[in-house]
Formats: structure tokens, C-alpha cells, sequence
């Protein structure tokens, strides 16, 4: 009995041996694959054309689409920023989120101010903190221009801490 | 050190004697080239097995993602089309090999002196292979593998008396859907895969039991040569061979993956895998009343001659040529199996409209393949993005919600967050202007939680209804 199984047992050691020999590379490389992918790399959103923020005063809001890869499928979503100008005339893009507990920051035009609807953290028109429970001012957003669009990159910063931290 | 190690493991599990007598089997006549099939269908399945345990790294058996799991291995994953194609091509070798190997069987009389279950079991994986080319094909959901299998369930449906509700039982429903990927899946990765070691398992503790059956002439018993070296050499070289062609077939010829299902082509010509195509042609033959008579009782009957063979053919006479009854039927069967198959083929080249179709579908293959790869949209992207575009008096109270500070607490996309409920689906549970009267006046729970009474015009606020309506 225990022999005729070792017979089998010899037979399937050698057949995966030769053909796991020669599959090993294809299969590591198959099943590495995601290790070297950049899927989850933050991609660039356009949020428009940048000649339409050149002359703004106060913050505009925009919603960018935001695209995630995960793998096979791609995750769509929307995010409010805020287009403020630098004081070079460059336009800055700030998240909305609030860095104190994460709602959204709406602009008050009559206070000229940014104010957190949750706990009254308020903002400067250029992001930095006034007052509140916030730790930090208002995180800044990588931007850039490409072909004459205004273009963000998309990113999470840890809350309740005083310096600007990217999530992963 | 080496023979140190062996020993350790000898007194342990006793594997020298067991080696020894796995590598002792005495071939009567000695090592043959003819001998090496069955091992090459082994090394073959086991092929399939990593090849096929690799691919579910990535594959998902569901309508709606099956197709673009497949096209994501195939154009995106390093590797993932040489994989897919060794184990695509993989099974067209394991027909051919698994036909040598009966071909050698019949045509030396191996089946004789002692093997009728040896034989059965080989039936049995016979079956269990074609089962596994048949599930397996249906896995990709793509055009050809959508409808090929329409035709291949629908044949069940012939079989008398419980013919509808068998087909119904193997498509799980009326019609091909999300729940037969499921019972293919879960058929070709777990069912049969397991039934084919078991087989295995008993084909090769028969074919041990009964001995090898040697030449059909019977040879001087001093002529008997053991399994190893020559025949262990001669089965490992057929697969050193055989893998190595595959993979230069992989990479040099990739399999195709088509368009995926589209239920409603009704153009769609399907074409099965070369090996049904005998098949496919035999069933054109049956139409209407007579089809049970071609597609269930011809079948039948072959498939029990066939599998009784060694009850029927009890002479002991193993030579070809004393056995005409026997090789003529085997070699009519495929001769007419060969038949049927050009038939098809030149059928289909001969019809005007058959072969533009089957151009268009080719054509359409090829467009698919050339594509880069599209990432599925998630369906919880699909909510948001439906809800703005559908109705522009929801696409205000998108911005409502937005300009309101809503996605403050429910999130950019009404999907919820840490400090408040998503509201997908909201409108079911508040229809009928509840949720007007709620914004405006929240309730106790709702306060509770931190929601403000909401002050806007009324334009406004019918948006903002619209747009939670929207979102389901």
C-alpha cells in the first residue's frame, strides 16, 4: 500500500521539480506582480483650466475627480479643494479636509474666512490656522500646470498633529 | 552528509524501500517510447494544477468581474499570458496525450488479463478531463466562452425526463448567468480537480496491482527490464519535451482572449475548443424529434461499449492484427470523429455568411486584444457618478450638499464617514417628502448625532431631495 503510494509520490515530485523548474520564473514574476506595480500611486486629477484661476481674489471650490487604482478596478470619487493664490500669482490648492478631525472646511465669504462647520477652526484665505482646535493651517495639495490645466495631486494628511504628514 | 541525511529519513519513513520499489517495477520487453503517455498526462495535469492555482491569484468567478480579472492577467500582470496560455493550451495537449495514450492501450491490448478496473479508472478520468475542458471554458466569459457553453448546456436538456431541470441545475437558473460561472468554478477548481487525484490515485495502484502489460507479443522472461532507468528516463524526457513546446507555444502564440459575454449578440456564431468541434458537428445531424436519438442514446451507447471493452474483449489474443472487430471500431470512431471535424471546418468556410460573421468575430478578438487594459469602475464610483449625470435637478443638489457643508459629516460622496451615516439608499427609508420635512427639521437621534436644522431656499432643499433620491 504505503509503496505504491510512494511510487505516486516519486512520480509527482519529479513532474513538479522539471515543471516547476522551468514555470519558476513566469510564476514569480506572475505572482510578484503587485510588489512592483504602482497602482496605488497617487495619480494626477485635473481640476481645470489654469488660466481661469489667474485672476481669482477669494478661494474657489472645486470638486476633482479623483481616480485610485486597486488592481483590477479603479475607484472614482470626488473631492472638494480649494484654489487660493500665492502671493507669487501661482495658484496653491488646498484639501478641504480640516486637519483637526477630518470634515469639510467651507469658505465664508462674509468673514472672509475658512471655517470648519464641526468645531469652528478658522483659516486664513491663504490656509494658515486663526484659531480653534486645528493642530496646523489647511494642508497644501502637490500642483501643477500641464498644457495650460491646472492639475492636483490628490492626497490624505494625518490629523491632530501640528506638521502636514501624507497618508499612505 | 548525504547518506547520513538518508538514512536519518530511511529509519523514519522507510523511503529507500519504498523508492526502491517504485523504481523496480519490471517492464516485461523492456522500456518503450510507447509507454510514456500516462506519465505525460501526470506531469500535464500537475502543469495545469500551478498554472491553474496561479491564475485564481487573480481570477474572479462572477459575471461581472470574471472578464476583467482574465484581461487583467492577460494584458496587465507580468507573465499573466504566458500563465493563461500554458494553461489554455495546456488542455488541448492533455486531450491529445490522453488519446495516445488510449490509442496505445487499445492498440496493444493493455486493457486485457486482470485490468477491467484499471480500465474504469481511466474511463473515469476520460470523462473528468473533458469535464474539466468544459467547465474551464466557460471561465473567461468572453463571446466565444458565453455562448459555446449556451450550446454545450443546452444539449442536457435533451436527455429524457429530467433533461430541463438537469440543465437548469448545471446553469443554477433559466439561463447563463453570474451562478453558472459560480458552479463552473467551483466544478472545474474543486470538484473534479479532486475526483481526478483520487482516479489517479486508484489508476496507478491498478496499473501496480496488475503489473505492466509489456509488448502484445509475449516476450522471454528474461527480456523484462526494470522502470529505472531507461523508462523513468524516457517519461521525464517526453515531458522535458512536451512543457518546453508548450511554453515556446505560450510565448510565441498567446491565447486570445475575446469581447466579453454580450447575451444579446444574437449574430454570435459560437465555435467550441477544436476538441468539441467533432461534437458540435455530430449534433447538426439531429434536429427536432430525433436529437434525444443523436445527442443522448448514440453517445450512451458508444461511450458503454467503449468503457466495457475489457468485459467484451475477453480473449487473451493481444495482437493488433488478430483483433479487427476491436482496432476497426476504435479507428472508425476517430476516423468519423476526424470526419465530422473537417466537415466543420470546410462548412464553415464554404458558407458565404457563416465565414463573414466569423471573420466580424475574429476581427472583433483581435480589436479586443490590441486594447489597452480598462480598469472595471468600482460600483460604489458608479453611484456618485450616475446621481450627477442623471437628473441636472440632482446634479444642483449635489452642489447643494456640498455648498450646505452635507459632505463635512456624510462625506464627498454621501457615502458616509466616522461622524455620520452614509445615505445611499436614504430615500427608501424616508419616502414620500420625509426627507424635506428631516432637513429641515431633524429628529431626535439625528440632533443627537450632530445635525443642524437646514436653512436654505427651497429650490435648494427639493434639489438636495432629488440628489439623496438619486443616490441608491
Amino acid at each position: 500500500m504505503e509503496t505504491r503510494r510512494s511510487f505516486l509520490g516519486g512520480l509527482l515530485t519529479l513532474g513538479t521539480s522539471v515543471v516547476g523548474a522551468l514555470l519558476a520564473i513566469p510564476l514569480a514574476r506572475f505572482s510578484l506582480d503587485p510588489l512592483w506595480r504602482t497602482t496605488s500611486e497617487v495619480l494626477w486629477s485635473d481640476v481645470g483650466a489654469a488660466a481661469d484661476f489667474t485672476s481669482v481674489t477669494a478661494p474657489v471650490k472645486m470638486q476633482v475627480a479623483i481616480e485610485q487604482r486597486d488592481g483590477w478596478r479603479k475607484v472614482l470619487s470626488e473631492k472638494p479643494v480649494y484654489i487660493v493664490k500665492a502671493p507669487d500669482g501661482r495658484p496653491r490648492v488646498l484639501s478641504a479636509v480640516c486637519p483637526h478631525l477630518g470634515c469639510s472646511v467651507a469658505w465664508n465669504d462674509a468673514k472672509g474666512q475658512f471655517v470648519c462647520p464641526c468645531h469652528n477652526g478658522a483659516f486664513a484665505a491663504d490656509g494658515t490656522l486663526l484659531s480653534g482646535p486645528p493642530p496646523r493651517g489647511m494642508d497644501e495639495l502637490d500642483a501643477r500646470i500641464e498644457g495650460g490645466r491646472l492639475q492636483v495631486r490628490y492626497q490624505y494628511f494625518r490629523q491632530l498633529v501640528p506638521t502636514r504628514e501624507v497618508l499612505a | 552528509m548525504r547518506g547520513s541525511l538518508t538514512d536519518w529519513l530511511d529509519r523514519r519513513t522507510g523511503i529507500r524501500g519504498l523508492l526502491r520499489h517504485a523504481l523496480d517495477e519490471p517492464i516485461p520487453g523492456g522500456a518503450r517510447l510507447a509507454y510514456v503517455f500516462g506519465s505525460g498526462l501526470l506531469f500535464l495535469f500537475l502543469s495545469q494544477v500551478i498554472t491553474g492555482v496561479f491564475l485564481a491569484l487573480y481570477y474572479v468567478p462572477s459575471a461581472d468581474h470574471a472578464h476583467t480579472t482574465v484581461a487583467y492577467i492577460v494584458k496587465e500582470v507580468s507573465s499573466g499570458s504566458f500563465i493563461r496560455s500554458l494553461h489554455v493550451y495546456g488542455s488541448s495537449a492533455m486531450i491529445i496525450v490522453l488519446l495516445l495514450h488510449i490509442g496505445q492501450t487499445i492498440l496493444f491490448g493493455s486493457y486485457k488479463g486482470y485490468r477491467e478496473l484499471l480500465w474504469l479508472a481511466g474511463c473515469v478520468l476520460f470523462a473528468l478531463i473533458l469535464g474539466m475542458a468544459f467547465t474551464g471554458y466557460l471561465l473567461p466569459w468572453d463571446q466565444k466562452a458565453y455562448f459555446a457553453t449556451a450550446v454545450g448546456t443546452n444539449i442536457l436538456a435533451e436527455v429524457p425526463v429530467i433533461g430541463s431541470w438537469l440543465k437548469q441545475f448545471v446553469r443554477g437558473g433559466n439561463d447563463l448567468g453570474t451562478l453558472t460561472i459560480s458552479r463552473f468554478f467551483v466544478a472545474h477548481v474543486f470538484l473534479l480537480p479532486a475526483a481526478i487525484f483520487a482516479f489517479v490515485g486508484a489508476h496507478v495502484f491498478l496499473f501496480r496491482k496488475a503489473g505492466a502489460a509489456g509488448p502484445p507479443v509475449p516476450v522471454r522472461p528474461e527480456a523484462v527490464e526494470s522502470f529505472y532507468p531507461r523508462q523513468v528516463l524516457m517519461d521525464v524526457g517526453f515531458t522535458a519535451v512536451l512543457i518546453p513546446a508548450l511554453g515556446l507555444l505560450a510565448w510565441v502564440v498567446p491565447a486570445e482572449l475575446g469581447p466579453e459575454a454580450n447575451a444579446a449578440d444574437t449574430r454570435f456564431l459560437p465555435r467550441p475548443e477544436w476538441y468539441y468541434v467533432p461534437v458540435f458537428q455530430w449534433l447538426k445531424y439531429w434536429p427536432g424529434g430525433r436529437a434525444v436519438l443523436g445527442i443522448v442514446v448514440i453517445p450512451t451507447l458508444v461511450a458503454a461499449l467503449f468503457a466495457a471493452l475489457p468485459f467484451i474483449d475477453r480473449s487473451g489474443e493481444r495482437r493488433a492484427r488478430r483483433r479487427p472487430v476491436t482496432i476497426g471500431g476504435f479507428v472508425l470512431v476517430m476516423a468519423a470523429l476526424v470526419a465530422l471535424g473537417v466537415q466543420s471546418y470546410v462548412q464553415d468556410a464554404r458558407d458565404p455568411a457563416i465565414a463573414r460573421q466569423l471573420t466580424v468575430q475574429h476581427d472583433a478578438v483581435e480589436a479586443f486584444m490590441s486594447e489597452s487594459f480598462e480598469p472595471e469602475v468600482a460600483a460604489e464610483s458608479l453611484k456618485v457618478e450616475n446621481a450627477a449625470l442623471a437628473n441636472p435637478v440632482a446634479a444642483h443638489g449635489k452642489s447643494v450638499f456640498a455648498d450646505q457643508a452635507c459632505d463635512a459629516c456624510h462625506g464627498a460622496d454621501a457615502r458616509g464617514t466616522d461622524s455620520a451615516p452614509s445615505l445611499i439608499g436614504v430615500a427608501r427609508k424616508y419616502p414620500n417628502g420625509q426627507l424635506k420635512s428631516l432637513l429641515e427639521t431633524p429628529n431626535a437621534k439625528m440632533s443627537d448625532g450632530g445635525m443642524q436644522p437646514l436653512d436654505a431656499p427651497d429650490p435648494d432643499l427639493d434639489a438636495l431631495v432629488a440628489y439623496l433620491e438619486s443616490l441608491k
